[in-house]
């Protein structure tokens, strides 16, 4: 497989780029428009670094309303728009082209309401994942989904991308969390899609824009849900032998009929390359650790892990070590959500999200590894096991052209590899470039062509991220 | 039924489903999809003369005790379902309403009818709706073209989510004909925290300080003993390991004990209140009246009621006062009043059961802004262009 295709830039767009700019300055003030080259730079690529363009320009916009003006702009000027949030995208959701303005949301970050009566936040779009956590932690709640990047992703983009976590098993994803979103259309309409209450009426709105990757339109504010932490929380290692035991102990713990808060997965590069760098304490000898977190009252938490070690211990598990205070628990952690982090500093590697069924899980390890082996490229596997997510991190140098393309392979493989096992493209990612080719593997002609409808419903002429998501060749309308 | 049933199909499989709606296509006819008919009161009366029975696309595809998934055919009955997972100790985590008790107890709940209507339940409020559980479906659109949504994994974001948007939307879209479920363990325990005698605004009051407290509360109901009239009883439950629940409901109790909170019932007594609370069979009778249901920001139900006066002759509160079940007199003057009530509050009414006509006559969903309808005709159109399925169910015209 060759580079990462992108359409073809339109010359007369490119041509009249400083009347576009003109355009959008009439709209935006000085400080909310990025029109120089220096400045244009740091929005021409996102986490998937190894693919950028320079965008015509980057509006900045401060409100819904000037959003909405943006909008109209560039529907009647034929210029295409690229949503940014924070710009942590692994899958290239963010990547601007050249024929596009990137719309970021980073001046639209203020918390706006927080009702613990009816427990949710409503807060602009810009606002980082983690910074409702903390608004709302000294009184005892949270947001759920926690991306392992919550320090710097923005609401926005998590809507963007159905954004998981580790914590989701229990809690669910973005989508189970999200009681309202305003959308601004390419049209400029500025809709309210539910609200404040559970359920919202009419057709399922909500649903469709979370994960819909900035393509329906640009969400400007969202209403979450926020929930009462439990009483207590303890992340548990368990260090096993042999990977099979491991994945084989997930599955034995939720046929248990427990399902704990999270339960991760880390084989030995993973836990090598994590450990070096957060010094959580995880056990170095062996080949693969589940981080089980169970909460609840202090009684109630003894007893699930004591169902749980039961269960590990019936698999073969050699190590097991629990969290002894809250310090210890937040190093477990920081050593699970570093991994990415910590592995970019041994190397470069590009980070799969393909989900399988759990019971499939020891037969996609394994190939995963052959998969690798295959193309002379380590891995680290890192995931969420409890719901088939996996995250295998592909090691190459990108300095060398050839390794960088054999990751890249070696990637899609893994990756059809997860849809013949059924399971699909992408977990909590989004398809981005990364995967829209893929997409033909996992769906039909039929099944794509429906999704690209209902897309067109709202944005007919293809100017919303255009360059994702969906195959190049074979588009409609 | 608005229209004698002139015509049905009975499709053996989606491949059949296909053909029949190709076929209809051609003739412009509009196709009704009926399932076990224990919902057919939901929505707009039917408009089509067709129908498509899905009553032949019925079994369980697969169930995957250890990946807790389970895929089923649309006509498949719910119980069939529920007996399948039981031996496994499994349950669908939404507690979906069974509508019969509303609408007079005819009828089968199928797995189609759960999904086009997101039936759900009390336990709403920790483990989510129907659509939060659905992970997969097949479609037959419109067109007659079969379309695979979603897939049988937990977690899944490749492409639109058209999963939710079929989900809910009434059969609109097409004829849902099979659907992928993740699946719960269902509780080794239950326990019920019951206060009596708390007026509306306490007993939400009561509900709130429960659901933010960290005991796992996934029941919040007020209920008011006989029409409605008397001062609410308020449910709590909480759902578990039996260690664990008997310590929650210890806990509970005595955070709650200023309101009145002095006990908690168990097992069977326990079910027997989610079960009513679910069905709102409090609410049942009269069979002539109208039921509404109302979903707004739980510190907002009581001044909804309260805003209707009269209007509302008895009501329950479930999801610790986010859902309102409301009765009133099955006229276009009460349909006004409450939606004239709800607007303030910010939230959305649905005219659960009326009369074809009443239901003919005045908006049975939430009314929308023009911007949102021109949305809903082209998603509508962009699966069924000449509106052929289900025409009409959700909104006039579309």
């Amino acid at each position: 497989m060759s580079q990462i295709a992108f359409p073809e830039a339109d010359p007369s767009i490119l041509a009249r780029r400083e009347a576009i700019v003109a355009g959008l300055a009439a709209i935006l003030a000085p400080d909310c428009l990025i029109a120089d080259l220096a400045g244009r730079r740091a929005f021409e690529t996102d986490a998937l670094t190894a693919y950028r363009r320079l965008p015509l320009a980057v509006a900045l916009p401060r409100s819904s309303e000037e959003v909405a003006r943006v909008m109209r702009f560039c529907r009647d000027a034929g210029v295409n728009i690229v949503p940014r949030g924070a710009g942590t995208s692994l899958s290239g959701g963010a990547i601007p082209q050249e024929d596009a303005i990137v719309l970021g949301l980073s001046k639209m970050s203020r918390i706006l309401e927080i009702n613990l009566a009816d427990r949710y936040a409503r807060v602009e779009a810009g606002v980082t994942n983690l910074a409702i956590s903390e608004a709302v932690g000294p009184d005892g709640f949270f947001y759920a989904p926690d991306p392992s990047s919550q320090l710097a992703c923005t609401i926005g983009g998590n809507i963007g991308m159905n954004s998981g976590g580790a914590h989701c098993l229990k809690y669910g994803v973005t989508t189970n969390n999200l009681l309202g979103a305003r959308l601004v259309t390419l049209d400029g309409d500025i809709l309210d899609l539910g609200g404040a209450a559970l359920d919202a009426g009419g057709l399922d709105w909500l649903g469709l824009v979370c994960g819909s990757e900035g393509q329906l339109g640009i969400v400007t504010e969202a209403t979450v849900r926020l929930l009462r932490a439990a009483e207590g929380a303890r992340p548990v290692l368990f260090g096993f032998d042999r990977a099979e035991d491991a994945s084989q102990c997930v599955a034995a713990i939720i046929g248990a009929g427990i399902i704990p808060v999270a339960m991760e997965y880390m084989d030995r590069l993973a836990i090598e390359i994590c450990e070096n760098y957060a010094h959580a304490g995880y056990p170095l000898d062996v080949e693969a650790m589940l981080i089980v977190e169970v909460e609840g009252g202090l009684e109630e938490m003894a007893e699930q892990l004591a169902k749980i070690s039961a269960i590990a211990k019936a698999h073969g598990v050699r190590t097991i070590r629990e969290s002894m205070s809250a310090m210890e628990s937040a190093q477990i952690w920081k050593g699970r959500k570093s991994a990415f982090g910590a592995t970019g500093r041994v190397a470069d590697y590009i980070c799969m999200d393909g989900t399988v069924p759990t019971g499939k899980l020891p037969e996609a390890l394994r190939r995963t590894g052959e998969i690798c082996a295959s193309y002379g490229l380590r891995v680290a596997n890192v995931f969420h096991a409890g719901d088939g997510n996996m995250h295998p991190l592909i090691l190459y140098d990108v300095n060398d052209a050839e390794q960088r393309q054999k990751a890249e392979d070696a990637g899609m493989d893994v990756l059809r590899l997860c849809v013949e096992l059924g399971g699909c493209l992408t977990g909590e990612h989004g398809v981005g470039i990364e995967k829209r080719d893929l997409m033909t593997t996992q769906f039909t002609q039929a099944d794509l062509q429906q999704q690209m409808r209902v897309r067109a419903a709202f944005d007919p002429q293809w100017r919303l991220n255009p360059a994702k998501v969906f195959p190049l060749a074979g588009r409609t309308p | 039924m608005s229209a004698p049933e002139e015509t049905a199909y009975a499709p053996a499989d989606e491949g059949e489903a296909a053909e029949i709606v190709r076929a209809a296509h051609q003739r412009r006819a509009k196709l009704d999809i009926v399932g076990g008919g224990a919902r057919g009161g939901l929505g707009r009366p039917r408009e089509g003369r067709e129908r498509l029975a899905t009553r032949r696309l019925a079994g369980i595809v697969f169930h995957e005790p250890a990946e807790m998934t389970l895929r089923a055919r649309a006509g498949t009955p719910l119980a069939a379902i529920e007996a399948a997972l039981a031996p496994h100790g499994q349950m669908l985590p939404f507690e979906p309403i069974d509508h019969r008790a509303l609408y007079g107890g005819a009828g089968e709940p199928t797995v189609g009818g759960l999904v086009a209507t997101n039936a759900s339940g009390p336990r709403r409020i920790s483990a989510g709706a129907a659509r939060d559980s659905l992970i997969g479906l097949r479609l037959v659109n419109g067109r007659g073209e079969s379309v695979e949504a979603g897939g049988r994994v937990m977690k899944n974001v490749t492409g639109l989510d058209l999963v939710k948007l079929v989900c809910g939307a009434h059969g609109t879209l097409g004829l849902i004909a099979e659907a992928t479920f993740k699946l719960l363990p269902r509780p080794e325990a239950e326990a019920t925290v019951v206060i009596r005698r708390l007026e509306d605004e306490r007993a939400i009051a009561a509900m709130t300080r429960a659901l933010g407290s960290p005991f796992g509360v996934s029941g919040a109901a007020a209920i008011g003993s006989g029409m409605g009239r008397e001062f609410p009883r308020v449910f709590l439950r909480l759902e578990g390991f039996a260690d664990s629940v008997d310590y929650r409901a210890e806990r509970l109790i005595a955070l709650l004990a200023d309101m009145g909170a002095k006990h908690a019932l168990r097992g069977e007594e326990s079910q027997r209140i989610w079960r009513a609370v679910r069905d709102v069979e409090f609410l049942a009778e009269p069979r002539e009246r109208a039921i509404w249901r109302v979903s707004l920001p739980p510190s907002k139900g009581a001044r909804f009621v309260a805003a209707l006066g009269e209007r509302a002759l008895s009501h329950c509160y479930d999801w610790g006062g986010g859902l309102v079940w409301l009765a009133s007199d099955p006229t276009v003057e009460a349909a006004r009043a409450v939606r004239l009530a709800l607007a303030p509050l910010g939230g959305h009414a649905t005219l659960t059961r009326a009369p074809d006509a009443l239901r003919a006559r005045v908006d049975v969903f939430e009314p929308m802004p023009p911007a949102l309808a021109r949305l809903t005709r082209g998603v509508k159109a962009s699966f069924d262009p000449d509106g052929l399925i289900n025409a009409g169910r959700m909104y006039a015209g579309v």
